[in-house]
């Protein structure tokens, strides 16, 4: 972290808010813009994200000025393990069907914690994956295969 | 009188046996989610709406407000019995409430805690029936401008009464409008800001965006602390208050009920903030304030009845303007908007017994809830122990499964993961979530409410501050925006939010 920076938190806030405002304004120069009194569908985000822009360039000017903490570390291992265990429900989802879809989803999550045990976690996948077929698929009636394509299904 | 028939019909409504069920689950899954670490009211009301979009309107909002209002009796059983607050409107009662049980007083704690409650749901419904059909009827005669104002107020409110940094939650506010405008324009029928992918013509799903920052994030974060809880003890008894109980704890509970239902309709308000002020103000009032901290009752009183008096009036702006005063509240309008209803001053003449029906319900909800609370408590102890890393991959699931269910898309899945990877950053940068989900809501609606107002007055900007009522509401944003800006109040501010 560069030392002109003294409090990382607003600094890292700020250039969030910059670039989503400044990426509204840009992506909406496309589209027309009108006038005040017939607004295009252009006018309000570009409004938007001026003040949004603004708004993030004033954390970050302050971010120099006033000190503050800094960013606490990030936990890479549980980040990746939970929302890889998401995208994988999403991929399996529709090929392998809800069952596998949530054996892989509930195993792979709980892996991220550190009470993680093999044998607790095989019987609470289970477990929620019958769950989830009597609740969603029998109950609900949601139209979801329980075994896909995969499957043979 | 017309207010008797208008409950009439609601309790007609409300006692049906499908919707008396719906009240039950709803209560019973919100004292859960009290009870329950590290899940909240917003992420589980966003889980179980695709669930609810099968049913009939009333049976849903029904059940989904049972959840919040539920939540907020749950919340303090754990806050007195293992000093963690279940919700974070029950953070204030762990203070007293915990204390009371380690001398051995945990079910007087928690009877005081859900009579409280009762009383000020049982005042907070009056209050809603007396108070919503005039706000309605004013509402009635307000134009686009006036809309366009009150949404300035509330969006302005919900960042003064952010914890953190004010200009974060000013920026989370537009962040959280630009991206509500993600979709097909209303007017130009152009796609704005999908990148091409049919996906996203019809906007970002609100359940997503709510269960990815408020789900998925959260869990992440807790599993940076392997959490354990120690529980006070595994058996409560003693659940009768002595008449020199209730004398006690009687003022407390009125001015706690007077400040939560005051607090709960203010935009940004609701259950949190009024706990909090209701347990300062009493701390400074009461003649046994010297026994706050250690145990006294009293602590315990006010704050309960203020986080559900509070829960329980953010229904009336929500029901009135349409427009969300908290999270769960936001939720609600994207429920009524998902079955066909707009929510504001009309549903009331329109849905006359789906706005009176909720009412009752929620008198009804809240008798449910203190026999569910006092007799069963030890379902609820025994919830208390369910470990958290049995717990997060089962939220996992449901969120994966309900964001599935909406459109069968894996596109959502993958979207939802995104919101809880920005969850997660935001919360590292304690830049918080609640004010981009009101704006989220609100977006479309305010762009809107522009448009119409900028036409009708042929571009007049001054249109704003020409009418009366309009005017009055940027006042009142205009003086909180300038109020909070001083360097006095600032300082106190962010005291105040540290305390919690």
């Amino acid at each position: 972290m560069p030392s002109f920076i003294r409090h990382p938190k607003d600094f890292w806030t700020g250039a969030i808010f910059l670039f989503f405002g400044l990426a509204a304004v840009f992506i909406g120069q496309d589209y027309p813009f009108g006038t005040a009194s017939r607004m295009g569908p252009a006018y309000f985000p570009t409004v938007l994200g001026s003040l949004l822009a603004l708004v993030g360039l004033a954390a970050v000017v302050r971010s120099l000025v006033r000190p503050g903490e800094a960013v606490d570390k990030f936990y890479v291992k549980e980040i990746v393990l939970i929302l890889s265990a998401i995208l994988l429900f999403g991929f399996l989802m529709r090929r392998a069907g809800l069952v596998p879809a949530t054996l892989v989803l509930i195993l792979l999550s709980a892996y991220a914690s550190p009470s993680f045990r093999w044998g607790g976690t095989l019987l609470l996948a289970a477990g929620l994956a019958a769950f989830a077929f009597v609740v969603f698929v029998k109950i609900l009636g949601l139209p979801m295969p329980v075994l896909g394509p995969w499957f043979g299904f | 009188m017309e207010i008797l028939s208008n409950l009439g019909l609601g309790f007609a409504t409300a006692f049906t046996l499908t919707n008396l069920m719906y009240c039950l689950i709803g209560v019973f899954v919100g004292t859960a989610v009290g009870v329950l670490p590290g899940l909240g009211p917003v992420a589980t009301i966003a889980m179980l709406l695709p669930a609810t979009f099968g049913l009939p309107p009333i049976s849903a909002l029904i059940m989904l407000a049972g959840i919040y209002y539920g939540a907020q009796y749950g919340g303090s059983t754990t806050a007195i019995l293992v000093n963690l607050p279940g919700e974070s409107s029950s953070v204030v009662t762990a203070i007293d409430g915990y204390q009371m049980a380690r001398k051995g007083k945990a079910g007087k704690a928690l009877a005081t805690a859900a009579l409280a409650s009762f009383f000020a749901g049982t005042v907070s419904t009056v209050l809603l029936a007396l108070f919503a059909p005039p706000l309605a009827e004013l509402a009635l005669k307000f134009g686009p401008a006036e809309y366009f104002s009150l949404m300035v107020l509330g969006l302005v409110a919900s960042v003064v009464l952010a914890s953190g940094s004010l200009l974060n939650a000013v920026g989370m506010v537009i962040l959280g409008l630009l991206l509500g405008l993600i979709g097909t324009d209303v007017n130009s029928g152009l796609a704005r800001y999908t990148f091409d992918l049919p996906q996203l013509a019809d906007g970002v799903n609100f359940v997503i965006v709510a269960m990815g920052m408020f789900g998925i994030g959260e869990i992440i974060r807790n599993l940076e602390h392997d959490e354990t809880r120690t529980l006070m003890m595994k058996k409560v008894s003693g659940l009768m208050l002595s008449k020199h109980d209730f004398k006690r704890i009687m003022a407390p509970v009125i001015r706690g009920t007077a400040f939560g239902s005051a607090l709960g309709i203010l935009p940004g308000g609701g259950a949190m903030l009024a706990s909090f002020a209701a347990y300062s103000i009493e701390k400074k009032v009461s003649r046994n304030s010297a026994q706050f901290g250690s145990g006294a009752i009293e602590g315990v009183a006010a704050p309960e009845a203020a986080n559900n008096a509070g829960a329980q009036t953010s229904f009336i702006p929500m029901l009135t303007l349409g427009i969300p005063s908290n999270p769960v509240m936001a939720l609600m309008v994207g429920a009524l908007i998902i079955q066909g209803i707009q929510p504001g001053p009309a549903v009331m003449t329109e849905q006359p017994a789906l706005f009176w029906g909720l009412i009752a319900s929620m008198w009804i909800g809240n008798l449910f809830l203190v026999v569910l609370n006092l007799p069963m408590i030890g379902l609820w102890v025994k919830m208390i122990m369910v470990p958290y890393h049995r717990l997060y991959p089962a939220i996992l699931m449901f969120c994966a499964i309900g964001v599935f269910s909406l459109n069968n898309s894996e596109f959502d899945v993958g979207l939802m993961a995104l919101f809880g990877l920005f969850g997660y950053i935001c919360a590292k940068l304690e830049a918080e979530p609640a004010p981009m989900l009101l704006g989220f809501i609100i977006g479309p609606m305010m762009e809107e409410y522009l448009r119409r107002a900028m036409l009708l007055s042929h571009s007049d900007p001054f249109v704003f501050v020409r009418r009366p009522i309009s005017a009055t509401m940027l006042g009142l944003a205009a003086a909180a925006m300038v109020v909070v800006l001083l360097p006095s109040l600032q300082k106190k501010r962010e005291e105040a939010f540290h305390e919690e």
